[in-house]
């Protein structure tokens, strides 16, 4: 699905497509150990962008980068340029809850707020706007219906968000990150603890959101990687080593390592 | 194997009925305690006890002035001492967690854990009663915070720590402030615990006599204001059991009795809420 589309448009890849985020020669470090290594690579507005990679290479360290999670964390630190929509989010007097709220991250473990499902949609979506009730509510439902999970909740929305299955309860993440409205979500992972059954419907989820919204999803799963993403950035030992339309680095790879690695030669 | 293992299975006998007598031993003494009390104050409990003041020996008393003053410099010393308590394990656990003031109020809290509680209660003897003049309920309670603080902070401390980072970092995720992070995601994901933590700290609080005798003194009258010196269970404890008379002895078993249910009623809930959280995270 994701290649057809891509060889019509490979003419000109880069033809009308908006750079919503623009990495440029990023160096990333934990305490003395330099983890990302001048990494530059581009978002398009409303495309998918996987970045795979063996583990350890640096693809979820890239990821928390792009809204300064790693902040949280002192002697982690990052140098060089992060721009989104043009405005550099590396500098140190950026609003970091403003950012967060453009740019919404999904985990690998769900995480669902010690509240019921309705609150935990509710929450996110009280720290900006002061809504009445009744627009309160259909901004929940909306939210869930987007996440693929309003038929299976809507009849118990007092329940505690905890008492969903592991599918369920990732869906109510990405549920709780698309209520906000944020233009960029990030994907670290999300199905790496759930079964394939959620992880299919999650990957449907994704292909809906993509258009509206622009992705980037970490995984170490080659095929999830080759069925979401119209981008897909290759990477090892901290360094960007390939970045091109996914058909491209699949089947015709230009570095060794990109071939070494999607033919499962190591990884 | 055949000549090592009887000799193994004689003395894991052996061993196992020691770690059994062991137990044993320590709950023999525990119901001889709680047996003892009940034996000697039961008696002496009566509607007299919870509404008639302490009386001199010779006249029919009650203990409703210790009552109720413990429960004033209880409640005063938890209200000064819980919000820096909870605050400060706030601190440990969230900002500073990886600072180098962090790893020091750390260990100054554990040793004021176990600080001795006299020495507590000479320090504010000299720093509210002295330059006051006079002993009051007031300094009693805030030697009492002194003596309560560290367990919150503690409590509170290993509660947060248990809160998984990825649910914080799920939460800044979304943009909210560190300090809605922890109010309305970490906090409430560890309440019951932190709540089992006052339960402690006020038991522990409910019991101490030292601190009370450079502060509170103790009062032969009914009393509630808090700038007056007030008496309390513990005090009153030791006044009587000392005392020559009869009665008054007899009334320091029941006030003991009162007092060890008081403390074991807070435990056993602090306990059963800790159990209830933990079938609730399951």
């Amino acid at each position: 699905m994701n290649e057809a589309t891509e060889t019509a448009a490979a003419a000109d890849p880069a033809a009308g497509l908006k750079e919503k985020v623009v990495v440029r020669d990023l160096d990333f470090y934990y305490g003395q150990n330099r983890a990302l290594k001048k990494v530059t690579l581009s978002l398009y507005q409303g495309k998918v962008t996987a970045f795979i990679g063996p583990s350890g290479c640096g693809k979820s360290t890239l990821l928390r980068v792009l809204n300064r999670m790693y902040d949280l964390y002192p002697g982690q630190r990052a140098v060089g340029e992060v721009l989104f929509d043009g405005e550099n989010i590396l500098d140190p007097g950026l609003d970091l809850n403003l950012l967060r709220s453009r740019v919404g991250m999904v985990f690998q473990k769900p995480t669902p707020f010690p509240m019921s499902i309705y609150d935990n949609i509710a929450f996110g979506i009280r720290l900006y706007e002061r809504l009445p009730r009744s627009e309160l509510d259909d901004r929940v439902e909306s939210a869930l219906r987007r996440s693929a999970l309003w038929g299976e909740v809507s009849d118990k929305l007092r329940a505690n968000g905890l008492s969903l299955s592991g599918g369920q309860q990732q869906r109510l993440c990405i549920a709780r990150t698309v209520a906000i409205r944020p233009e960029v979500i990030l994907f670290d992972e999300p199905c790496s603890a759930l079964d394939p059954i959620s992880t299919a419907k999650i990957e449907e989820l994704i292909d809906e959101l993509s258009g509206d919204y622009t992705i980037a999803i970490v995984t170490h799963n080659m095929q999830q990687a080759a069925r979401v993403s119209q981008y897909t950035a290759f990477m090892y030992l901290g360094e960007m080593v390939e970045f091109d339309q996914t058909g491209a680095v699949f089947t015709a790879p230009r570095d060794r390592r990109t071939q070494d690695y999607v033919t499962g030669r190591f990884g | 194997m055949a000549n090592l293992y009887p000799g193994r299975r004689r003395r894991n006998v052996i061993w196992t009925g020691l770690a059994y007598a062991a137990t044993a031993f320590g709950l023999a003494w525990l119901a001889l305690i709680l047996g003892a009390l009940l034996w000697q104050g039961f008696g002496g409990l009566s509607l007299d006890v919870f509404t008639k003041v302490t009386a001199p020996a010779g006249m029919v008393g009650g203990l409703l002035n210790s009552i109720v003053g413990s429960v004033i410099v209880t409640v005063i010393g938890l209200a000064i001492g819980a919000p820096l308590g909870i605050l400060a394990g706030t601190y440990l656990a969230e900002y500073g967690r990886y600072t180098k003031l962090a790893t020091v109020v750390r260990f100054i809290n554990d040793i004021l854990l176990s600080a001795p509680s006299i020495v507590v209660g000479l320090f504010i003897y000299q720093l509210l009663v002295v330059p006051a003049g006079h002993f009051s309920a007031l300094a009693g309670a805030v030697a009492l915070a002194v003596i309560g603080a560290p367990i919150m902070v503690r409590t509170t401390e290993d509660m947060l720590n248990l809160v998984p980072n990825p649910l914080r970092e799920a939460a800044s995720a979304l943009g909210m402030p560190r300090s809605f992070v922890i109010r309305r995601v970490a906090y409430r994901a560890v309440r019951s615990g932190i709540v089992t933590g006052i339960l402690l700290a006020v038991a522990r609080m409910t019991g101490e006599t030292a601190p009370l005798i450079f502060t509170a003194l103790g009062n032969s009258l009914f009393e509630v204001d808090p700038t007056q010196p007030m008496s309390s269970l513990p005090l009153i404890i030791y006044e009587f059991a000392r005392s020559p008379y009869a009665e008054q002895q007899k009334l320091a078993w029941t006030g003991a009795l009162l007092l060890t249910l008081t403390v074991l009623g807070l435990s056993i809930l602090a306990r059963a809420l800790s159990a209830q959280r933990g079938a609730n995270q399951s």
